[in-house]
């Protein structure tokens, strides 16, 4: 209990992973919601990689996590992007409202 | 050790209540002010188990960029606050669908991390080892010898999602007065300048 370990920081990697996924499902609210979500789970993958890193030694987990890095950056970017110009269109990101692809 | 372990509980405690407040709370803004929170303690905990690197890059990029970018985007659309929370209002058929798969997900992960019985001699690698080398000289070692190729991948990514983004919120809007330096040099004095006579007692009518 005392001592902390890899699994302590896996665990920590689940239950961010886990919220995030809740998240996504549960969001009644707007689709901006559903993106930090994302970003929740990107982040818990981190958590994952760079315990990995730390505690086997080996840096190439580390390079991983700033390509996610890059990759989380990049679609949050888009993401919004995208939520600006339908909000523009329609004057509503809400989940509900969002169904133009009978989805 | 113990202030380790005192530390890692400290802010692992504040990173899922964080995370719980980011996808519960009603107000937007409040969300992403949870995540900003969460992303600082998740840095805080890189920093702690030794990747100091990739905790000051979460905290410039994640809490510098990506947040700010969030929460700019939500002052920006006036996106009201949500009268009803997320368990009331409209009947929704994937709420407990949702939940159960959340539920599984969580017991699995969980169930791998609590089984696992990691090799004692975990500290082998195939590639650098050198503990008297600061961890962004490790990084920077590695990175721009054997990974050049993805580091070079990802600066065309972040290039393509500039481009895109640009592309996607471009608009051209009517009854703007623009600046065109073509129709600023071609014109010549027959076609701006007029003569005429005036009048004594008369003005000029200028039709414009």
């Amino acid at each position: 209990m005392i001592e902390i370990g890899l699994g302590h920081y896996l665990s920590l990697g689940a239950i961010i992973f886990f919220l995030g996924v809740i998240g996504i499902f549960l969001n009644r609210k707007n689709v901006i919601v559903i993106l930090m979500s994302i970003e929740l789970i990107l982040l818990s993958v981190n958590i994952n990689l760079i315990s990995f890193s730390i505690f086997s030694g080996d840096i190439v987990g580390q390079i991983f996590t700033m390509l996610i890095l890059t990759v989380a950056a990049a679609e949050a970017a888009i993401g919004l992007a995208i939520i600006v110009i339908y909000y523009r269109n329609r004057g509503s990101i809400r989940v509900e409202d969002i169904h133009g692809m009978k989805g | 050790m113990l202030a380790h372990s005192v530390f890692f509980y400290f802010f692992s405690v504040i990173a899922i209540f964080s995370s719980l407040m980011v996808i519960t709370s009603r107000n937007t803004v409040n969300s992403v002010f949870f995540l900003i929170l969460d992303f600082i303690s998740v840095g805080c905990l890189f920093i702690m188990v030794g990747a100091e690197f990739l905790g000051m890059i979460i905290l410039i990029v994640y809490v510098g960029a990506v947040a700010v970018l969030f929460l700019f985007v939500v002052m920006m659309l006036n996106v009201a606050e949500q009268k009803q929370s997320w368990f009331i209002g409209k009947k929704s058929t994937h709420i407990p669908i949702g939940l159960i798969v959340s539920v599984l997900i969580l017991l699995e992960l969980l169930v791998v991390v609590g089984g696992w019985k990691y090799k004692d001699d975990l500290m082998s690698s195939s590639t650098l080892n050198l503990s008297n080398i600061s961890n962004t000289h490790q990084l920077g070692l590695v990175m721009y010898t054997d990974y050049i190729l993805y580091f070079q991948l990802a600066g065309i990514i972040l290039l393509l999602s500039m481009i895109g983004a640009i592309l996607l919120t471009f608009r051209q809007r009517k009854g703007v007065k623009k600046q065109s330096y073509f129709n600023q040099i071609s014109r010549n004095p027959s076609s701006s300048v007029e003569l005429r006579d005036v009048e004594s007692n008369k003005g000029v009518k200028i039709d414009d």
